[in-house]
């Protein structure tokens, strides 16, 4: 007899279903690509979709030009592999205005180059559904989101008037104008995307094992030195740590984390014994209580 | 628990041996259900807590959140672990299904959290939609309340077979054995029609943690599981193996023309290279060739699996077919009966038609009868025109095309749909589809459930007989035609009955002696009132010289759809028009049986309407009769 399915397989197939749906029941679907541990499930996943044939659908990353030179070469050479389609976009009216995350505040920066940023990409290109690698267990306001989450024609969530989702039967019918963000990684938690990198041999993003990096101290966080543009504020003294990174942004706005996990394994070792959840290290989610549903509401995914 | 492993195991073969005994774990999808202030939020909270998956930081805030928006004094309030969405923190109450995670040593647990008021019985049937078993909370001071009942019954109808009745705030009862068995008992009597495999009562303190995760010396009384254990052992029926094989075609994946592969994700049931199967819609059979996983082919797959099949055979199948065990197949049918509860703002409408969507395949479907709705809080069937938001209620529905399916009780995939509005896209409604409706009565169902008011609503009309009776000559004609045209060029559906016309066919055989006349009107009676069912508005035009024969076609009809219009012109006007020269003619004795000469005419005394033409133009008598009917919501 066939084996029981564990909760890894029920979540993979769970999936694979919502991909299926979206490729099946859209014009124009696209799939958002972060680069971080989460994309790069959401893509294995989207791969095994459609086996043998390619997902019928691009990748677009809205880069801030901010994130670190470790996850564009990632991500360049990740597309290059997998031979799909890549749409980089940047919001160049943000780039000419001079906004940035050290001298405009997080808000302002991820505002700006993210969520408008994102906006434009989807009006540029007209897609009408947009995968992205949320999860219901990374904050409050996601927990209540649908897997099929509508947008008006503003790209603007109502959490009040959400769409019933029953059983594996999504409404993905939408007028013209509006569209739908689809969340395939609505039931995982961290520890299961971390146990199926592990099974599956997920390549990810060498910043989120442990090595010796440049860091400072800043807003009681680790932050590292990618590039020249981070400029020293008096008191402020570069060092080398080991260090690690649990979630991947713009790296002003990443705080790392001391760690002598320089492999999978011993990540997932650290993991479990964490009592820290992981989006402490991103500085977006503590400007206030409930931020994230405020973002949301304004576009973000 | 999950983060009870020390840092001595922490090495990479550690981390090994911790995974490979994650993979045995299985998966139990609950919800949990309550009144507002039976503690749902506090206790997932709890559970969470308790299984250490609140992290350090999200203490931190949560000590921080009860400070500003806590209910509970002194300690913390694990509510707020839980309240998601900013409106609701400032109410205090949860408005939407929100959904958590965690995880012991034997199991991986997705909750949905559903709020108990009345009017979001949608998020109710959302949450119980995915749910293997649902934790009934109620407040040990409080007891069982309707919506206790209410809450119970829409997780049976939607196909939750196991009940964990946590028995909530013992501490405020004095952690009474008596209080506890009685609810306990009250309980399983006001369920016990629901058809559950299994009802486990549990007392339990969610602000103290008393039975949750551990045991409490206050209820030594009581001998049974904690939620978690019971929770972690309850052998829930997620083995949808030995179900037939149900494979509803999602995707035809089709890169070149050497591959056309179909994506699915198995219902039911299992799959082995070189089975047979049949597309349930068509009837034809292929085997499968192949078994298609992104890691390679498989030689078998089983429920849950999502896979892509290759067939023998160049077989016509797409999106919406199943593919199925040939010995056990599904129903294909463009008739079924299903529970509805609705959702939509606006009340469900017989005759309106909605889009109807499985899993996979999407109709156009009308709800033809209403068969009755259920009263959640006793569970009887009462007559209803109509369906509100959040009830619940038995329908007949036809649709567009056939669906294959199976009924809901047998399998929970393939038996269920929404109906979504065609105009909004909303999802107005849950369906569990109870049995098809055979081909044979189909006929019957049809004539019965297709009633007047869906085809009037089909029409955007009211159907109505608009009876002119007045002397010959009076204008009759003249209005009802006139009349007809400017209804019909306003988009009605009309049909005009007129006296001389009627003649010529269906009445040829009668005269004009009084029984003639009376079963001239009698026929025409009937005919108006055929058409009316069909949801006309119907201008008949007859001198229908007799009160009791127009009385009697007026008992044909329902209340208000027999509009009488005299067309009061006094006989010396009509003799003077005598448009058709029947008034000399009758006069000269050429004609007998003539009313107004040699028969009597009975004036109606209380006729709807009545039109006086004298001095008027037949164009101003239309304009006053159309403003009434419009006054009187006739058009």
């Amino acid at each position: 007899m066939l084996a029981r399915l564990s909760h890894l397989d029920r979540l993979e197939a769970e999936a694979i279903h919502i991909f299926r749906e979206v490729a099946a029941s859209f014009d124009n679907p696209v799939m958002l690509y972060s680069i971080g541990k989460d994309s790069s499930v959401l893509l294995h996943l989207a791969m095994k979709a459609f086996y043998p044939a390619k997902p019928p659908f691009p990748l677009l990353h809205v880069d801030t030009t901010w994130k670190f030179r470790e996850m564009i070469a990632f991500r360049d050479a990740t597309a290059q592999r997998l031979g799909l389609d890549l749409i980089v976009h940047i919001n160049e009216e943000g780039v000419a205005q001079g906004i940035n995350p050290i001298d405009s505040g997080s808000s302002v920066h991820t505002h700006i180059m993210k969520t408008l940023g994102l906006r434009q990409a989807l009006e540029l290109h007209g897609f009408d559904a947009a995968f992205g690698g949320a999860r219901r267990d990374e904050e409050k306001s996601r927990a209540k989101e649908r897997i099929f989450s509508f947008r008006d024609d503003h790209h603007s969530w109502d959490p009040k008037n959400q769409r019933p989702e029953m059983w594996r039967i999504y409404n993905t019918r939408i007028r013209q104008g509006e569209s739908i963000r689809v969340f395939p990684l609505s039931n995982w938690t961290e520890l299961d995307i971390w146990q199926y990198i592990l099974q599956e041999d997920i390549p990810i993003v060498p910043l989120y094992l442990a090595a010796e990096r440049p860091v400072i101290e800043r807003d009681g966080m680790l932050i590292m030195l990618d590039d020249e543009r981070l400029k020293l504020r008096p008191g402020e003294k570069i060092q080398t740590r080991k260090v690690r990174f649990r979630t991947l942004g713009c790296y002003p706005l990443t705080g790392a984390m001391e760690s002598d996990a320089t492999t999978l394994d011993a990540v997932v070792g650290e993991m479990l014994n964490t009592r820290v959840s992981e989006r402490q290290g991103r500085l977006i989610d503590r400007d206030e209580a409930g931020s994230m549903e405020k973002k949301k509401r304004e576009g973000y995914f | 628990m999950l983060h009870d492993i020390s840092a001595t195991r922490t090495g990479a073969s550690d981390i090994r041996s911790y995974l490979a005994e994650q993979e045995r774990k299985t998966m139990l999808r609950f919800l949990t259900c309550g009144s507002v202030d039976d503690g749902k939020s506090t206790l997932i909270g709890r559970l969470l807590y308790d299984t250490r998956l609140v992290f350090e930081d999200q203490l931190a805030t949560l000590q921080c959140d009860s400070a500003r928006y806590g209910t509970a004094d002194e300690e913390l309030d694990f509510a707020l672990l839980v309240d998601g969405l900013e409106a609701e923190r400032e109410q205090g109450i949860t408005i939407d299904v929100a959904y958590r995670f965690f995880a012991t040593a034997k199991r991986k647990f997705i909750v949905a959290d559903t709020p108990g008021h009345l009017q979001y019985t949608r998020n109710m049937a959302t949450g119980a939609s995915i749910a293997d078993l649902a934790i009934v909370l109620v407040d040990a001071r409080r007891g069982v309340l309707p919506q206790t009942k209410r809450h119970s019954y829409i997780a049976s109808l939607l196909g939750i077979r196991h009940i964990l009745l946590a028995v909530n705030k013992i501490d405020l009862v004095g952690h009474d054995q008596a209080v506890f068995e009685e609810i306990a008992e009250s309980y399983r009597k006001a369920t016990a029609g629901l058809g559950f495999a299994s009802v486990v009562p549990i007392p339990v303190s969610a602000r103290y943690g008393i039975n949750v995760a551990a045991r409490s010396p206050q209820t030594s009384w009581y001998e049974g599981p904690t939620m978690v254990e019971h929770l972690e052992n309850i052998e829930v029926d997620e083995d949808g193996t030995t179900k037939p094989f149900r494979f509803p075609i999602q995707y035809v994946n089709r890169p070149n023309l050497d591959f056309r592969g179909f994506a699915g994700t198995i219902a039911s049931g299992t799959v082995e290279r070189g089975d047979e199967i049949v597309v349930a819609k068509s009837g034809k059979t292929s085997r499968v060739k192949r078994i298609v996983s992104a890691g390679g082919d498989l030689e078998a797959a089983r429920e849950g699996q999502a896979v892509t099949l290759v067939l023998e055979d160049e077989i016509e199948a797409s999106r919406g077919n199943l593919l199925t065990a040939p010995d056990a197949r599904p129903h294909v049918s463009n008739q079924l009966a299903a529970s509805i509860v609705w959702f939509g703002e606006q009340a469900m409408a017989s005759g309106r038609q909605y889009i109807l969507r499985t899993e996979t395949d999407s109709v156009s479907a009308t709800v033809t009868a209403l068969k009755h709705r259920i009263n959640i809080d006793d569970f009887a069937h009462e007559a209803s025109k109509t369906l509100e938001i959040n009830e619940v209620g038995v329908c007949n529905l036809s649709l567009q095309a056939p669906i294959a399916f199976d009924n809901f009780i047998d399998n929970r995939a393939t038996g269920a749909f929404v109906l979504i509005d065609r105009i909004s896209n909303a999802t107005v409604a849950a369906g569990m589809i109870l049995h098809p409706l055979r081909r044979a009565e189909n006929i019957h169902w049809q004539a019965l459930d297709v009633d007047k008011a869906a085809r009037a609503a089909q029409k955007h009309q009211k159907p109505v007989v608009l009876w002119f009776t007045g002397l010959s000559g009076s204008g009759k004609s003249t209005i009802a035609n006139l009349l007809e045209r400017k209804l019909h060029a306003g988009g009605r559906h009309t049909y005009l009955l007129d006296g001389d016309n009627v003649r010529h066919g269906l009445n040829r055989d009668l005269g004009f002696a009084e029984a003639d006349r009376v079963e001239n009107i009698r026929r025409v009676g009937e005919v108006a009132k055929l058409m009316a069912d069909a949801g006309l508005i119907v201008l008949a035009s007859f001198i229908s010289p007799f009160r009791a024969e127009r009385d009697s076609v007026r008992e044909l009809l329902p209340a208000g759809e027999f509009v009488e219009i005299f067309v009061d012109t006094p006989l010396a006007e009509c003799a003077e028009r005598d448009p058709k020269g029947l008034y000399r003619k009758a006069k000269a004795g050429e004609l007998t049986n003539f009313t107004g000469i040699d028969s009597r005419y009975e004036a109606p005394e209380h006729p709807e309407v009545r039109l006086e033409t004298v001095g008027q133009s037949p164009e101003e008598t239309v304009a006053a009769l159309e403003s009434w009917l419009i006054e009187n919501g006739y058009c």
